[in-house]
């Protein structure tokens, strides 16, 4: 289990470079305090999963450093937990036992993991599914569980890669409501990258939003709304102006043209 | 599990087809039993002999498991030296693409020069034709990985052993027993080609010797009982593999897919 339970982070002039020139990420500094959640937004090849990369300590930047809570990351921190686009679940394990799999890895207590997965499929209505194999799921479902595994021994900081990108339209709604319901249960630090304007806003509570390559930060938008966020929120004035200001920032890099 | 019985009724019917199909035709056209004996008789034959060629043919079987056993110890652990190295990846490839491209059967007579004449140069000719289908399904069992899941495994500071062990076996399974069913059939026909270059046991004698008398009754009996021996041994690994792999799709009726 994981000593600490706040995650601060702390990414300072860092460039990544790809073999053959490809500058994915360019100078970009950020400050990330303990149980935000943050919504990093951009077009597909920013370099926003190539920070997440870097912040897990899944890739080197070329320059600069990262640090978590003030330690540097050289390979992935201490009480971290992941979430990917495809839900990387293990199709030869039950549910409960791919949510036993960092306690199969990085040891600690099993019965007390075995108790928390239960919660955890309380919390997101899988209770009944523990059993199954990942196969017999739907992909809301899988994508459930794989949040569950995430959060299984408790992680200070969550990394979101585009975890919905693979959802139907419904699912992913229903996909937001959920994860904004246990983040506010467990409220950990979250570092969520999407490249929907909506998901940004409604989940963050700020909304980092990249410029397409090389990726440097173009603003960071305070989110100031009240949580629980609703659905219905999206139609109101004020998340219109935090939509239509990001959408100004993407027609300014010439991502968005109104007549092509 | 109904599918299955309707399964092995239709297989039954076709082979009963089939040999009364043979049986008519040979007495139909007069067939002289040296060419081609009826089945009625290869059967009376099995009865008569029935110990003495199932002596034999617990010979061949042993030599099979024999040779399908170290194919799979050396297969698997070359697989993973393969998957686990890139030089080694290179040079063992290499290695086994040439060895591949000889004749398998070519070699046999040299292992009766190195290994005598006893059970040894026929295990290790069994054990040479089925190595490479399970070293090329493991290797790409292995590498079958999705990324992700390889990124999920580091971000849990999962060594490459753990990682090894718990990641990629597992998920090497669905190809390691495809590997295999190829392999036990394999092993077998090198079990025969043993016997033939040298022997004085096993089905693989008891056909050259049969031919050498022109008993083709003879030659038929071994035949069936080899075609029982592979068969029993296809599905004894996919028995064993639908209790290893449950979870896999091709185990499952398609009706349980949402």
């Amino acid at each position: 289990m994981t000593g600490s339970r706040r995650a601060s982070i702390e990414v300072k002039n860092v460039a990544k470079q790809f073999s053959g020139d490809v500058t994915a990420l360019d100078e970009l500094s950020l400050s990330i305090q303990p149980q935000q959640f943050i919504s990093l937004l951009g077009p597909s090849g920013c370099g926003k999963s190539t920070l997440l990369r870097c912040i897990a300590g899944l890739e080197s930047p070329t320059r600069g450093t990262i640090s978590v809570n003030d330690v540097p990351v050289t390979r992935p921190p201490d009480g971290l937990g992941m979430v990917f686009q495809r839900d990387a679940l293990l199709d030869w394990r039950t549910v409960l036992d791919n949510l036993m799999l960092p306690v199969d890895f990085r040891g600690g207590d099993r019965a007390a993991a075995r108790q928390r997965a239960e919660s955890l499929l309380a919390l997101t209505g899988l209770s009944a599914f523990g059993k199954r194999y990942p196969a017999e799921l739907s992909g809301g479902m899988r994508q459930r569980v794989a949040i569950c595994r995430a959060l299984i021994d408790d992680p200070s900081l969550l990394l979101m890669d585009e975890p919905f990108g693979a959802l139907d339209a419904l699912t992913r709604d229903q996909m937001n409501i959920e994860l904004q319901r246990i983040w506010l249960a467990e409220h950990k630090t979250v570092i969520f990258v999407t490249h929907s304007i909506n998901e940004a806003i409604f989940l963050g509570d700020r909304v980092v939003v990249m410029t397409p390559r090389p990726g440097r930060i173009a603003e960071i938008i305070d989110v100031d709304l009240p949580r629980p966020r609703r659905l219905a929120l999206r139609g109101t004035p004020q998340f219109s102006d935090y939509a239509s200001r990001i959408r100004k920032l993407f027609e300014g890099m010439g991502l968005l043209k109104e007549d092509a | 599990m109904k599918r299955d019985w309707q399964g092995s009724g239709t297989a039954v019917l076709a082979l009963a087809v089939v040999f009364i199909a043979w049986e008519i035709l040979v007495r139909a056209l007069a067939i002289k039993p040296i060419v081609l004996p009826p089945p009625s008789a290869v059967i009376v034959e099995f009865g008569h002999n029935w110990a003495w060629y199932l002596n034999h043919a617990w010979y061949t079987l042993l030599v099979t498991l024999g040779g399908f056993a170290v194919a799979v110890a050396v297969g698997v652990t070359l697989a993973v030296l393969i998957v686990e190295s890139r030089i080694l990846e290179q040079a063992i490839y290499a290695l086994i693409v040439g060895l591949n491209g000889i004749p398998k059967v070519a070699i046999a007579p040299l292992f009766v020069i190195w290994l005598g004449t006893g059970a040894a140069p026929k295990i290790a000719i069994a054990f040479l034709i089925a190595v490479f289908a399970i070293v090329i399904d493991t290797v790409l069992g292995l590498k079958s990985v999705h990324p992700d899941i390889l990124d999920l495994a580091k971000s849990l500071r999962g060594g490459r052993l753990a990682t090894l062990f718990r990641i990629r076996f597992p998920c090497a399974l669905p190809s390691m027993f495809a590997g295999m069913k190829v392999g036990i059939g394999l092993a077998l026909v090198g079990a025969i080609v043993g016997e033939f270059v040298s022997s004085q046991r096993g089905l693989g004698y008891v056909i050259l010797s049969a031919q050498g008398m022109f008993d083709t009754t003879r030659v038929f009996v071994a035949i069936l009982v080899l075609a029982v021996m592979g068969v029993a041994l296809f599905w004894l690994l996919a028995i064993i593999e639908r209790f290893a792999i449950p979870w896999h799709s091709s185990q499952r009726p398609a009706s349980s897919g949402h």
